[in-house]
């Protein structure tokens, strides 16, 4: 699939622009010595669009995506979030940035054991400094169709139900871009297609933009684009 | 990020995993080491003031100042400067007539307040029981004791004249508490107010007074005074304090004392095992939670302050319930066995202990706790995404930089003394290093054998390699926590087995001195014809030290008191062929029979130590004006609380034999026996009788408290060292319950499984084990003759125990702990990781 985006287009995606790669690299030292896991990835997402990442096991997806989120530093090139450089923040730059414009739902759900669904979803919203925690989260919850069990704990919560608090978590600080990797990895078939569903419904609705590592293809199949991976570099 | 938010967001975690059972590990650890530290802290200082003022005692006061010249008026002006109690008490010989009835008494002229220590016991008529006295004799009248009255033939009323003034009786002295532990006089004694003295003209240029100053008070006062005394007082004032009053009880307490500040040491270090262990396992189980918070924005700071603030609530929850528990289970031993004790009750705790639980939870988590903290806190978010990204490797500095200062200061702040301090510490770093090396090479060693064995065990010993560190980490604190109970237990049997030796119930209670050569034969043989149980009979010959080393005395300064007193006061000196068994060589040897007829002595360290003399070196005596050159052969280290006959200053035979002397013994006399000791008294004039009944007694009891602090102790310990078991359990229940998911799921039965954990607890309790009752055996040998100075014997015991206990133990709780996890159906393990 060719990615690059036609010329006559470019001026209208570099303005709208909310996420962008240029030639990421990402070396790791392995026993075998140095390795190259991501190698010269360049991407330009605009905003309110949403991407599918896909490719083999062990193809980088996953590496890409912590590199676009900044959660992980690129070895070479750099990442443009909302015009931001996250490879100049520093670490504590970098989870103040998150707060406040990205979101993130993962594969094992990631909720806090110790917090009730409630405040599960609260908590972006307290760590991002907002007043109105409890009632933004709650009404998420609704959204998700979780009204009945906010004051559940995860472990009280089916798998669907806790991928449901997840979406809800990801989406209540209204972030800029959101990344899921294989959301609906861990569900049945059913299950993952209604959190799948969900999740596209949240997205139009908050007119996020959306990344999204998947080896789902009906899922892929949802976004406007897909970016396919294979040994580190975008095909 | 504002602080309040992590606050609550710190509760709010808190209070839920508190909920779930989740900090009940850490909690629990934490607790019991405090209530340990805190309930022995409790026991010690109420134990340590009951036996120091018991030991007080015998000198009436802290200490006691004692001179021919009056007493200055300073130093009671500095004591009560130093806010301490003070009083005095001057005693002369002096006939005391009743009519034509005269005796000669020993007059002790006291001053309000005495006495400062102890209580004085009065009755209405001579030899009844004894009740408290109030105050003392009031001015015109007087106390005599049992004999003196009774030699009188007077009663309570009469009236005697001492001096130029008369008294009236108004109590029978029954005892007071400084009559005198050691050799004191048979003279009778009467007790009368200070204030009455003048009157009496007794004291006149010339007579032969003995002026005492006594002084007491709280022991971080006592302690700048005694040593502003001991610089300030004159030559001939001789300073007497607890150590020196009563050398039996000293003694008693020294040895009593090391015990428990040791044994509360390892209350410390089992905390300190268990609190690291939790520690690690909270972060462990944190380092999800803690990434997933920077990933959706949090900042290391607030990662960091809402840990801290979790650990600074257990903190404070676990000092508070642990004080209380510490203090409520101490009270409880103190009442259950409150039978045991034989004398007066124990002073009510003071709060002191909590105050040092507090200060050492916050001590230990800081040291053992921190630096795995401050590692959650740099746990990078990207984990959420890789799950085997932990947080960068801690430098070894910072790992175990704070836990090593920590425990060393602890350790220095428990015992307080540099000699102990360094051969605990090396001791311990010893150990630990070998822990350490022998876990290291284990791991090796199954690494090799792995081929060898079958599926289950080559899975339980694969594990101990993969985790090799982990392994090691556990080896060091199973073995450390087996080590210190075997230890503690044979110390313990050590110092009951041996108090129980030197104390048995016929101890000698009669001591005999002046018993002249010509008699000595028959005065042995009319003890032996009444029963009494005889000890050895040695010569007692005075002698004054002139010189060391070809220099007068007179010219040579000595560091205490103590040595002023060796140099200027006339010495009891023995000769023998026979060490005694309650006398130790502690350096040079002891004669042979080629040696003797050579001019040798043996010292006591307590003399050689005051006079800073050397094997080798030539001291000079003056034995009724002839002089004796003779080479110090040896020091012993004399068990004073052996109640045998014990000299500073022994001779080699064959020296002394010509000089005028006479001879001394002890012997045990029943207490029923009192008509076979007047008889013995009327055959034998001039042999003089002692009676210790009441130091024994005080010993007893001294020891008595001892071995219920050091069973206390004990239990306190027990529970520490569980703690540390559930802990090290606890922690490796974690890592294992992933693992055996995935074994099973693979399709391993769950017994495979089972063995394969069983085979690797197995080999873990056995090599704790087996270091353990090594380090067990070494490390009681050193205390048992080098701090507690008993007599070491090697138990096979403690390697069955160490072996059969350490594998018992680690396999049974490992496996207990286990079974849950490997029980849990596979899928459930593997969604919720
Ligand atoms: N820090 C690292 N050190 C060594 N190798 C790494 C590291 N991070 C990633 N890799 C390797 O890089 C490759 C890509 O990993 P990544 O997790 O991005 O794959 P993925 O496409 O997400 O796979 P999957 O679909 O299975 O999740 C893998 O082979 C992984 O083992
Ligand atoms: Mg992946």
């Amino acid at each position: 699939m060719n990615t690059k985006p036609m010329p006559s287009a470019q001026a209208q995606i570099v303005r709208d622009s909310v996420l962008k790669a240029e030639n990421l690299s990402k070396q790791v030292s392995s026993p075998e010595g140095s390795l190259t896991i991501v190698h010269g990835v360049s991407l330009d997402i605009a905003a309110g669009e949403s991407v599918a990442v896909v490719g083999a096991s062990g193809a980088g997806k996953s590496t890409l995506l912590a590199l676009l989120a900044g959660l992980d530093l690129p070895t070479t090139g750099r990442v443009l979030l909302e015009g931001t450089d996250l490879t100049q923040l520093d670490e504590d730059g970098r989870a103040r940035l998150r707060a406040q414009r990205v979101g993130f739902v993962f594969q094992a759900f990631h909720l806090l054991p110790a917090l009730t669904a409630l405040e599960n979803v609260m908590l972006p919203l307290e760590l991002a400094g907002r007043r109105d925690a409890r009632s933004a989260a709650f009404e998420t919850l609704q959204r998700v169709g979780l009204k009945d069990r906010t004051g559940h704990y995860p472990r009280q919560l089916s798998g669907g139900e806790q991928q449901r608090v997840a979406l809800a978590r990801g989406f209540v600080t209204r972030p800029a871009v959101l990344f899921a990797d294989e959301p609906t990895g861990n569900l049945d078939t059913a299950t993952g297609r209604r959190v799948g569903e969900l999740l596209f419904e949240l997205n139009a609705n908050s007119h996020t933009t959306l990344v999204l590592v998947t080896h789902d293809r009906e899922l892929a199949a949802r976004c406007a684009r897909i970016v396919t991976m294979e040994a580190g570099r975008v095909v | 990020m504002s602080v309040l938010r992590a606050v609550t967001l710190a509760l709010r975690m808190l209070a839920r995993e508190w909920r779930s059972g989740e900090l009940g590990v850490l909690m629990l650890a934490l607790t019991v080491a405090v209530s340990a530290l805190t309930g022995v802290g409790f026991l010690v200082s109420r134990i340590s003031t009951a036996v120091a003022m018991q030991a007080s005692e015998v000198l009436a006061a802290d200490i006691r100042l004692g001179s021919p010249q009056p007493i200055a008026e300073q130093y009671f002006v500095e004591a009560a400067r130093h806010g301490l109690r003070t009083a005095r008490n001057t005693a002369l010989l002096s006939v005391v007539f009743n009519g034509d009835t005269s005796q000669l008494t020993n007059l002790h002229a006291v001053s309000d307040g005495y006495p400062l220590r102890g209580q004085l016991l009065v009755a209405d008529e001579p030899f009844a029981k004894g009740s408290l006295a109030r105050g003392i004799p009031a001015r015109g009248e007087v106390w005599p004791d049992s004999k003196l009255l009774a030699a009188l033939g007077g009663r309570l009323g009469t009236t005697l004249s001492i001096g130029a003034a008369t008294f009236r009786v108004s109590h029978v002295l029954i005892s007071r508490p400084d009559q005198g532990g050691t050799f004191a006089d048979l003279t009778p004694t009467l007790l009368m107010n200070a204030a009455d003295l003048p009157a009496t003209q007794l004291i006149q240029p010339g007579s032969r007074v003995s002026y005492g100053a006594l002084f007491a008070g709280r022991r971080d006062r006592i302690e700048p005074f005694e040593t502003w005394l001991r610089s300030h007082k004159k030559r001939g004032e001789r300073l007497r304090d607890i150590a020196e009053a009563s050398p039996q009880i000293k003694n008693a307490v020294d040895r009593a004392g090391r015990f428990l500040s040791l044994a509360s040491l390892v209350s410390v270090l089992l905390c300190a095992i268990a609190v690291a262990m939790s520690a690690r396992r909270y972060v462990f189980r944190h380092l999800d939670s803690v990434a997933l918070l920077k990933t959706l924005g949090a900042t290391r700071a607030f990662t960091l302050s809402v840990t801290l603030l979790q650990l600074l609530v257990i903190a404070l929850l676990a000092a508070i319930t642990g004080s209380a528990i510490g203090y409520l289970a101490q009270e409880w031993l103190v009442r259950t066995l409150r039978g045991l004790l034989t004398s007066a009750e124990l002073p009510p705790a003071s709060l002191m202990p909590v105050g040092i639980g507090f200060m050492t939870a916050i001590a230990v988590l800081g040291g053992f706790a921190l630096p795995p903290l401050l590692q959650l806190s740099r746990v990078p978010a990207i984990r959420v995404l890789r799950r085997d990204v932990g947080p960068p490797p801690l430098l070894m500095l910072l790992a175990f930089g704070p836990a090593v200062a920590v425990v060393v200061i602890l350790i220095y702040w428990v015992v307080l003394d540099w000699k102990l301090f360094f051969g605990f510490t090396v001791g311990l770093a010893g150990f630990i290093a070998a822990l350490t090396l022998a876990g290291f090479l284990l791991v090796a060693l199954a690494g090799k054998l792995r081929g060898s064995v079958g599926v289950a065990w080559r899975y339980g010993v694969a594990n101990l390699s993969r985790r090799r560190t982990e392994s090691v980490v556990q080896i060091v604190a199973f073995g450390t926590g087996i080590m210190v109970l075997l230890l503690l237990s044979i110390i313990r049997g050590d110092l009951n087995s041996d108090w129980r030796h030197t104390l048995p119930a016929n101890l000698p209670n009669y001591f005999f001195i002046n018993i002249p050569p010509g008699e000595r034969d028959h005065f042995v043989g009319f003890l032996n014809e009444h029963g009494a149980r005889t000890t050895r009979v040695l010569p007692m010959i005075r002698g004054r030290l002139t010189g060391i080393n070809g220099r007068s005395v007179d010219d040579l300064r000595f560091g205490g008191d103590r040595g002023d007193n060796f140099a200027t006061r006339e010495q009891n000196l023995t000769w023998t062929s026979e060490l005694g068994a309650d006398n130790r060589i502690v350096a040079g040897s002891w004669w042979t029979r080629a040696d003797f007829g050579k001019p040798l002595a043996s010292l006591a360290t307590e003399f050689q130590e005051s006079l800073g003399v050397k094997l080798g070196d030539r001291l000079s005596f003056d034995i009724a004006g002839e002089t004796f050159d003779v080479r110090v052969a040896s020091i012993r280290k004399v068990k004073w609380d052996s109640f045998q006959p014990n000299f500073f200053i022994v001779f080699a035979p064959g020296v002394l034999e010509d000089t005028a002397g006479s001879y001394m013994t002890s012997a045990y006399f029943n207490a029923t026996d009192a008509h076979a000791l007047a008889q013995l008294a009327r055959t034998f004039p001039s042999v003089s009788i002692f009676d210790i009944d009441d130091l024994l007694a005080q010993v007893r009891s001294v020891l008595d408290k001892a071995v219920l602090a050091v069973q206390s102790v004990f239990v306190f310990t027990l529970f520490a060292g569980l703690t540390v078991l559930l802990a090290a359990v606890q922690s490796s229940r974690d890592e294992r319950r992933y693992e055996s998911a995935m074994l099973r799921t693979l399709g391993a039965s769950r017994n495979t499984v089972l063995q394969g954990v069983l085979a690797e607890f197995t080999t873990l309790g056995l090599l704790s084990g087996l270091l353990a009752a090594a380090g067990a055996s070494i490390a009681a040998y050193f205390m048992t003759t080098r701090v507690l100075e008993l007599h070491y014997t090697f138990e096979l015991w403690v390697w069955g125990v160490g072996l059969a206990g350490g594998t018992l133990l680690v396999a049974g709780s490992g496996w207990l702990a286990t079974r849950s996890v490997v029980n849990q159906p596979p899928l459930i393990t593997l969604r919720a990781g």
